[in-house]
């Protein structure tokens, strides 16, 4: 039962290095926050910060209504999953659940009620009395969830706790954290460096750079109106195709030209991008928002391409092509029929196009 | 498939491995064999008919007995003992807090402190001991077990110090992160999880520093006088070497009694020390 108010955050390392620039964010209760972005930006720092394992260098963070700035980790009242899991390694599942309400002088019958209803809720009551070391990386990152909920705590911290799992059981612990944190509505803040597991865990995410938030929305809204080119390429997976492109009016109507490409911007677009008239600017087009034409497509819409590699997938093709001197990435339909060097024309979807400012790369 | 030849396994590995244990292992058997040997035997050329140098046909105890009816050596060996573990004590704890200092916490200078432990462990004894013995006897110390017990740290606490930074440095710094997330101060942490994570480490600092001050024989020779002060390297050379007169056998079965109680030691701790030296933590 908590939020979480994060203002004017900085981190300086030994003076110099600014690793977490001005971060300003309002986590609200029982949300599930996600800050994803590449190693380096940032978000892992301003997790640290949140748990109190490292000192902020200016702002001030506040949980529920205290302001936390100076209170040590064990006062803030919130328990944190490692990437390594930081099982105890001397201790059995028991106690090192059972640890953090021991710490706090829990009655004995209390930590035992609360270690057994946590071990039921991840499906752990047989190990209950092994040490880690007898423990599947799986079962290690339960015990490690059940360390965290035992306690009750106001905020669940996570440090990319599925990193360290195969992709198989990353994808089937994924919708066990979703489901867990629908059950016991705790806010939460998860750091990780994986698109697809901010966009599928996250009611709202935080995609961070260099230090820098860039843009803080809903999934589907990151998806479909990324803030600037950074956000566009890295949420979504194949990335997004960019094409450095000039714009020019042409007969009362502005075109997006490129070499071997020529396409007119959508209505939509129209107004804001009258001012890049002989500027560049940087379309972008996801790989779903690309198809192969046929005779009826509008011919404004359409260009020519090569095809370079053919992936099949089963659910779905993804043709490498090149457009110009440009590649770019298609997902077509898996009934196509298309060969290695073949010529194709592409139609994209007028409805889903974006534009980048050429220098400052901010969406058009 | 490769399949290795035997003869190459023969000739890179058993053989040197042999030739190996041998050396080590000679001066060993060579101490045993002496300690029960009678006198003539022992004083007896190798150049006469029947001599036997490499083992003995009639083994004794008289060594033994004359060791301990003619000199204080359960005395000695309750001394080194005594001080051995004392002194082990000290550096152990003192090492325990300064490795953890120097492995996590930030501060300024604590590199050059860490280098200049280490410098201070480089320092031979045999310099060492001039200084010191001057404050050992402005201190009233001298004669006394104090007098070992309070110099022998000042060369094994740089070495525990060492030898447990290393350590604590291989244990995952999450492992402290969360518990003081869980509720345990810095000081809590490193008592209820890093200590009890690092005891293969801290029994290879105990064993090493109970070995070093059990042989240890400057500062014994120098701070000690009277007889039934004495430690066992000091005494066993002190008391059985009179004049150029060695009682060889006696030597060699004080010896053996003196090494002993670490060869138990180490045998019992030996799954920790190895795991104490080569320093895996796995969470």
């Amino acid at each position: 039962m908590a939020e979480v108010l994060l203002s004017g955050i900085n981190k300086y390392y030994d003076g110099n290095v600014h690793a977490v620039k001005d971060v300003n964010l309002h986590i609200r209760d029982k949300e599930f926050m996600v800050f994803v972005g590449p190693s380096g930006c940032g978000k892992t720092t301003t997790l640290r910060m949140i748990a109190g394992l490292e000192e902020i260098s200016s702002g001030e963070i506040r949980i529920g209504d205290r302001v936390v700035n100076d209170l040590p980790p064990m006062d803030r009242d919130i328990a944190m999953v490692f990437q390594n899991y930081a099982l105890y390694p001397h201790k059995s599942v028991y106690d090192n659940m059972a640890f953090g309400l021991q710490m706090r002088k829990f009655k004995k019958v209390e930590i035992d009620k609360r270690v057994q209803a946590a071990a039921e809720i991840l499906g752990i009551q047989s190990l209950l009395a092994r040490k880690p070391r007898q423990l599947s990386g799986g079962q290690r990152q339960r015990v490690a969830l059940g360390r965290a909920i035992v306690r009750h705590p106001q905020l669940f911290l996570f440090d990319e706790p599925l990193s360290n799992l195969d992709a198989k059981l990353r994808v089937q612990m994924r919708v066990e954290i979703k489901r867990l944190h629908d059950r016991l509505e705790t806010t939460a803040v998860y750091v990780t460096h994986d698109q697809v597991e901010a966009m599928t865990l996250g009611d709202r995410v935080v995609v961070m750079k260099d230090g820098l938030v860039q843009q803080v929305g809903e999934p589907m809204e990151l998806y479909g109106k990324p803030a600037n080119k950074f956000v566009a390429g890295f949420i979504g997976s194949p990335a997004m195709n960019f094409l450095d492109v000039s714009v020019a009016d042409a007969a009362g109507s502005l075109w997006a030209e490129a070499p071997g490409f020529r396409v007119k911007v959508p209505p939509e677009h129209r107004e804001r991008l009258r001012a890049y008239a002989g500027k560049r600017a940087t379309l972008g087009v996801r790989p779903e928002s690309l198809r192969l034409a046929n005779g009826s497509d509008p011919d404004e819409y359409t260009f020519g391409s090569t095809i370079d590699v053919v992936e099949p997938l089963g659910s779905e093709i993804l043709l490498d092509v090149r457009v110009g001197e440009a590649s770019m990435v298609a997902r077509v339909e898996p009934g196509v029929r298309v060969k290695m060097h073949e010529s194709v024309r592409l139609v994209l979807d007028p409805g889903r196009v974006h534009f980048f400012d050429g220098a400052n790369e901010a969406a058009i | 498939m490769v399949i290795e030849r035997r003869w190459k396994k023969w000739f890179y590995f058993y053989i040197p491995l042999t030739v190996f244990i041998l050396f080590t292992l000679f001066p060993f058997y060579w101490m045993a064999v002496t300690a029960f040997r009678p006198d003539p035997e022992l004083y007896r050329s190798w150049r006469v008919a029947n001599a036997t140098p490499f083992w003995t046909l009639e083994p004794t105890l008289e060594h033994f007995k004359g060791l301990l009816d003619s000199t204080a050596f359960l005395q000695w060996l309750w001394n080194t003992m005594l001080i051995a573990m004392v002194s082990t004590l000290i550096s152990l704890i003192c090492g325990m807090f300064a490795g953890y200092a120097l492995a996590r916490l930030k501060f300024k200078g604590s590199e050059f402190l860490g280098t200049a432990i280490f410098i201070t462990y480089l320092v031979p004894q045999t310099l060492l001991f001039i200084p010191l013995a001057d404050i050992i006897r402005n201190m009233h110390l001298g004669n006394t077990p104090w007098a070992l017990m309070l110099t022998y740290p000042t060369f094994l606490i740089p070495f525990c110090t060492w030898l447990l930074m290393g350590y604590f440095k291989t244990i995952p710094k999450e492992l402290e992160e969360c518990a003081r997330i869980d509720g345990a101060t810095r000081f809590g942490a490193m008592v209820r999880i890093i200590f009890p994570v690092a005891v293969p480490g801290i029994l290879s600092a105990g064993i090493f520093a109970f070995t070093l001050s059990w042989n240890e024989f400057i500062y014994a020779l120098v701070f000690l006088s009277s007889v039934e002060q004495k430690t066992v390297p000091v005494g066993v050379v002190s008391e059985l070497i009179r004049g150029d007169i060695f009682f060889w056998g006696q030597l060699m079965a004080g010896a053996l009694l003196g090494s002993v109680p670490v060869a138990l030691v180490y045998s019992f701790f030996v799954e920790y020390y190895v795991a104490g030296l080569t320093g895996s933590v796995k969470g």
